[in-house]
């Protein structure tokens, strides 16, 4: 039996969890919602972030727009999207969701304006 | 000089501001904003890391996304929006107060108003502060500022930084850091316990195997024309142990060593502030010892949450909006004390025979506590268990209050 210790990051409760993993079979201790055993078994598995990023935009002034993915991202999967979003230019206007990127560098990676960088 | 009306005016356009005045706009009064930057949502816009509007909108939102809602929600209710005008003094005497604007596109202004709603949020202590010795070089920030060079303007602070406090702001600038290709060397925390929120030590620092040195303190700055690298030492009872101090090669350094309200303009029209929290001294409408004028935000005492923000700027809209009406509140006789590991309580005096809502902070780290209000008698007014108690994390606190003159708040150990 592993044993892990992990808080949670779901919300700002920052929950501390206790987690026995045997095989398939995960117990949890200190999750005060359900979110935080989906939290623990996807981080004793395959852990995950949301990316939050600023991409330029083609113009002549200085201007960044926020980004984010949508859903969180396979931890190795990381830096390989952050060299991506540095080197894009964003034709403006842009608004809030606009997708900006998707499928990289896998498939299940997309990535949406979070603001209009004005 | 032009001069303009409004029912209620309010100062900052931050989250505080912002939902101030959706709410005292949808109530129907006519509302005016005066922001000094030339675009609203403050702090906000800069934090463009996810964590907001969880408990208000039941989502997990970037800064600048729950800044678009609130902003929205603004402008649908039909709140006036000032850009790029800087209240600069108060006239709070009468009934009638005024408040002299400098604003870009108009010049000087005056606004009069029924009611006022302070919301100018908060500074970042710097260096000068807390008096590190050492040499004055390029290269030191302050966490909020990287933020706003990094995410507001393209612009990298240097390429290897050691972290001073251990805040949220310093974590998440952790993360930004070590996501831009700079090194963070380390984040140093002078407490024996981190300031920031528990999930941004895990999210900020474990996942990039940044050592956070708790009871550590900067004991010098090195460098020419730039930082070259900085000293450090363990505190041992209280004080730097300089036999254990280490150098640490670096040519950046953030400082995430806490925020101060903004309160110049409070203080030169009379409003009492508060010496714990920086923050006006408020009755359970919000009101300060000015009628007619009220306080929400970072700019009343600092928080963690926005959420916690939004919810206090639609309570001082809400007595706002009383207030131009013509309401007057029930006199608030409670005064209200923080206890035993209690740091302080907002508001600081509470009204009898309705509900009044509280915030509070730990002055300690506690696995478990009960909160207590208490009487002069030693009567428990009110109780409640709380886990993993943190002076990073604000507690709060809503019941009904029967007639005491004095609510003395502490935290016991259970
Ligand atoms: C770096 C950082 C990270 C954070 N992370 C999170 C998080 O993950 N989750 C979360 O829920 N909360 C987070 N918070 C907390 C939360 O976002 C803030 O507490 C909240 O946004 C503060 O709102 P405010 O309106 O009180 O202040 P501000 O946003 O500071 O707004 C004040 C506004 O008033 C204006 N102003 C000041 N003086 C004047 C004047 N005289 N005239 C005109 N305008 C004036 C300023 O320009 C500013 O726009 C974070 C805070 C910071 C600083
Ligand atoms: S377990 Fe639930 S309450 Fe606790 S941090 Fe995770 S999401 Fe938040």
């Amino acid at each position: 039996m592993e044993k892990f210790k992990k808080i949670c990051i779901n919300c700002p409760a920052g929950c501390h969890l206790e987690i026995e993993k045997e095989g398939d079979a995960i117990t949890v201790r200190g999750n005060s919602c359900p979110r935080g055993i989906a939290y623990a078994r996807q981080e004793v598995t395959d852990p995950r972030r949301v990316v939050t990023a600023v991409v330029a935009a083609d113009a002549p002034e200085r201007l960044f727009i926020p980004v984010k993915t949508t859903a969180p991202v396979p931890m190795a999967e990381i830096p390989e999207l952050l060299k991506k979003l540095f080197s894009m230019r964003v034709a403006l206007p842009v608004h809030p969701g606009d997708v900006l990127l998707k499928d990289h560098p896998s498939t299940e990676i997309t990535v949406v304006a979070t603001g209009t960088g004005k | 000089m032009k001069t303009r009306t409004a029912d209620i005016a309010v100062i900052g356009g931050g989250a505080a501001g912002l939902t101030a005045a959706a709410r005292c706009a949808a109530a129907g009064k006519k509302t005016l904003l005066i922001e000094r930057l030339s675009r609203p949502g403050g702090v906000l816009q800069q934090c463009i890391h996810s964590g907001f509007g969880i408990h208000r909108f039941n989502e997990e939102l970037t800064g600048p996304e729950y800044a678009h809602r609130v902003l929205t929600q603004a402008e649908e209710a039909g709140a006036e929006i000032l850009l790029n005008a800087t209240v600069m003094q108060i006239d709070g005497t009468g009934e009638v107060k005024t408040l002299t604007v400098y604003s870009r596109d108009e010049g000087v202004l005056l606004i009069r108003a029924r009611a006022v709603i302070l919301a100018m949020g908060c500074r970042e202590r710097c260096r000068g502060n807390l008096g590190i010795p050492g040499e004055r070089t390029a290269g030191i920030f302050n966490a909020g500022l990287a933020q706003k060079l990094i995410n507001e303007q393209g612009l990298l602070p240097g390429t290897r930084a050691v972290i001073a406090g251990s805040g949220d702001i310093g974590l998440i600038m952790a993360r930004r850091l070590s996501w831009c290709g700079v090194k963070v060397a380390c984040v140093i925390e002078i407490m024996p316990y981190p300031a920031g929120l528990s999930r941004n030590i895990a999210q900020c620092l474990e996942d990039f195997d940044i050592p956070l040195l708790l009871s550590h303190t900067l004991t010098g700055i090195y460098g020419k024309k730039r930082v070259e690298y900085v000293t450090i030492a363990p505190l041992v009872n209280g004080v730097p142990d300089l036999a254990q101090e280490k150098k640490i090669t670096c040519d950046t350094i953030l400082f995430s060593v806490g925020l101060v309200p903004e309160n110049e303009l409070s203080r030169a029209c009379g409003i009492e502030l508060d010496p714990v929290t920086n923050g006006p001294r408020v009755d359970s409408s919000l009101m300060t010892n000015i009628p007619g004028i009220f306080s929400c935000g970072n700019v009343l005492h600092v928080h963690d949450l926005v959420d916690f923000v939004s919810d206090e700027a639609d309570r001082a809209a809400d007595s706002a909006v009383a207030w131009a009406a013509g309401e007057r509140p029930g006199e608030a006789a409670i005064t209200v004390k923080a206890g035993k590991n209690l740091r302080y309580t907002v508001p600081h005096r509470a009204e009898a025979g309705k509900t009044n809502h509280f915030y509070m902070r730990a002055s300690t780290v506690m696995d478990k506590a009960e909160l207590r209000v208490t009487s002069p008698e030693g009567r428990i007014i009110f109780s409640k268990k709380l886990r993993y108690v943190k002076p990073a994390e604000m507690i709060s606190a809503a019941f009904p209050c029967p007639e005491e003159s004095t609510y003395t708040f502490t935290l016991e150990n259970c």
